[in-house]
């Protein structure tokens, strides 16, 4: 059984005041920004390189492959833009570094600033995030006035700026074009890649898109070193990782898990999840935020890490993992997701604008025993033509929405056929019309 | 006589907000301003009026269409005025397994509204994931968040509504 690694990125979490300057300092930080600027923009690159940090966001790409994708012989200004909408459903963790512990992305900020040569950062915030929006506005103040952000960092002549900008509730506005859109003023509508955003970015310059929890990691690999974070990890993926964990167990949460930690020791785990609500099994575990493929509860010996759940033409994206107990309808649970995904659809490209509302009816007609034989196969085509299974890069559509709305109806089908089918025959849902779930504690 | 948009000191803060967030932006990118604009414009009027948005749109050197556009893509801005007290109940996956829909078939008979209704006291919504899945289920009440809930807990938060 895998325990819980030394924790780094929630390590000040629980403390009293962990949000502010003076405890940070207090527990080390900023340790990592001094080491940082001692070094050449250059050797910081190839350091994050070496601790082979990957995205936090959900694709999983190599942060300093990416770095190293913005021209150095550009004269434009480069930007740094940082992703804080976290809005995949069954994802909450850069909540709580904002909440408990914002001066470790600041400083993360800091870092990455100074590497890429960046000057103004403007940090995207969802806009339902009202207490972290005033922890991160009150961390920006102090990183100001304690010389960190402003004309010189730390003493060195260095200049950043850091802004936080609120969104206003859209979930497309996660994907990094889409961010851009909307940090320029506009709706969040998904560009056409390439150019990619390290090239043609925010207002059409050079532009580093990194995830809060990305951003985060950057003090520890700078103050303890590329090798020691490496290690944590995979031969491919360094660090611990911090999972979301929800649903129907006894203990959700957000966990620092190290990489292999597979599904089924997260929910069991005495330190994780403790296991199921009593008299119930799982039935079905969803291991990477809605967007990811569905898993029946025999496969869940997989470790919750970038490869081998690739390896599972899975996807370990933003650390959702979402339980559902043998109680839970799979038609009325794939019902939902889908009706998020039309909810969301920018409306941009045609095969997730309608498809996505396709999906959403025939769900609808399905679970309220009005499906008819066929209907499972129109389905699964509808979900086909907006992305192919199995993905094949890009779907049909400009941003991944379309593929990430097509992969749950694709794999909830492949697994639970038996359950819609039977919806068709008899006419009915068989777990009942009743509202679905239980309360918390002491339930049903 | 017509009577001003903004009370002056509506109009002052405005002014003053307004010019500080341009600041973040280059000269001739007034127009990223647009959702911090349109923020200071709701947390004045408590929604979007189309004057508002008219306003908006000169300061920032665009057409009022776009400013429209805008406002009308994101949720949290309201281009028709809501209740006093805009309810977003997150019915996604994580909450629906921990109850969400008995919170809000719970809240619609306790306030009188289907989903998707408004009146002059409140605006029920149902909404998208808002990152509590862990404390599953969760409402929001205009910017407030609230988690961790129960039929009593939300009974005890409504009662303390002024």
């Amino acid at each position: 059984m895998t325990t819980q690694p030394e924790k780094v990125i929630t390590r000040n979490w629980g403390k009293p005041s962990s949000h502010t300057l003076l405890e940070y300092q207090r527990a080390g930080g900023y340790v990592g920004l001094k080491k940082a600027l001692a070094l050449t923009p250059a050797q910081i690159t190839d350091e994050v390189k070496r601790s082979n940090l990957r995205g936090r966001g959900g694709a999983g790409f190599p942060t300093g492959l990416k770095w190293s994708f913005v021209p150095k012989d550009n004269s434009k200004p480069k930007y740094l833009a940082v992703n804080a909408d976290e809005s995949e459903p069954g994802t909450f963790k850069d909540r709580y570094i904002m909440e408990y512990d914002p001066h470790m992305m600041l400083e993360g900020i800091a870092i990455a600033a100074y590497s890429l040569d960046v000057h103004t950062c403007y940090i995207y915030i969802r806009g339902e995030f009202k207490l972290q929006a005033e922890r991160v506005d009150a961390a920006i103040r102090e990183a100001y006035q304690a010389g960190i952000f402003g004309k010189t960092m730390l003493g060195k002549d260095f200049a950043l700026d850091c802004y936080l900008v609120r969104g206003a509730g859209a979930y497309i506005c996660g994907e990094e074009t889409a961010l851009l859109e909307s940090l320029e003023g506009k709706k969040g509508w998904p560009r056409l890649k390439p150019p990619f955003p390290a090239v043609v970015g925010l207002f059409g310059s050079p532009t580093v898109v990194n995830n809060v929890e990305t951003l985060a990691s950057l003090p520890h690999i700078l103050d303890r070193g590329a090798a020691w974070y490496a290690g944590l990890g995979t031969d491919k993926s360094g660090g611990t990782r911090l999972v979301c964990l929800s649903g129907s167990v006894n203990r959700p949460g957000v966990y620092e898990i190290s990489l292999a930690t597979t599904v089924k020791e997260l929910i069991e785990s005495k330190e994780f999840g403790q296991g199921m609500p009593p008299g119930r099994k799982v039935k079905a575990v969803i291991p990477g935020g809605s967007s990811a493929p569905v898993l029946a509860a025999n496969e869940l010996d997989v470790a919750l890490e970038f490869e081998a759940l690739k390896a599972k033409q899975n996807m370990a994206g933003s650390g959702g993992v979402i339980v559902m107990d043998d109680a839970t309808c799979m038609v009325r649970s794939l019902w939902r997701v889908a009706r998020f995904y039309a909810e969301e659809s920018c409306g941009q490209c045609t095969p997730c604008r309608e498809g996505t509302a396709w999906q959403t009816r025939i769900l609808r007609k399905i679970e309220e025993g009005r499906g008819e034989p066929g209907d499972v196969d129109i389905l699964l085509g509808v979900a086909t033509a907006i992305a192919p299974f199995p993905p094949i890069g890009l779907g049909n559509t400009i941003c991944a929405l379309g593929d990430a709305a097509a992969l749950p109806t694709h794999s909830f089908v492949a697994r639970f056929r038996d359950e819609f089918e039977a919806h068709i025959t008899e006419h009915k849902c068989p777990f009942g019309d009743r509202p679905w779930g239980h309360y918390g504690e002491g339930r049903a | 006589m017509v009577s001003p948009f903004f009370t002056p000191e509506e109009q002052g803060r405005f002014d003053r907000e307004l010019s500080e967030v341009l600041g973040h932006y280059p000269a001739d990118r007034k127009s990223a301003a647009m959702l911090p604009a349109l923020h200071l414009l709701q947390s004045l009027k408590g929604w979007l009026p189309p004057e508002g948005l008219r306003l908006v749109a000169e300061r920032l050197e665009v057409s009022p269409a776009r400013a429209y556009e805008v406002a009308t893509f994101y949720v949290m801005f309201h281009t028709v005025k809501p209740g006093k007290y805009v309810v977003d109940v997150c019915t996604n996956l994580s909450c629906s397994l921990r109850g969400a829909e008995t919170l809000l078939r719970h809240l619609e008979q306790k306030l009188s509204l289907k989903s998707g209704d408004a009146n002059e006291k409140f605006t029920l919504r149902e909404t998208e994931c808002l990152a509590s899945c862990g404390t599953a289920p969760c409402l929001q009440i205009n910017e407030d968040h609230y988690e961790s809930l129960t039929l009593q807990k939300v009974d005890e938060l409504f009662a303390r509504l002024p």
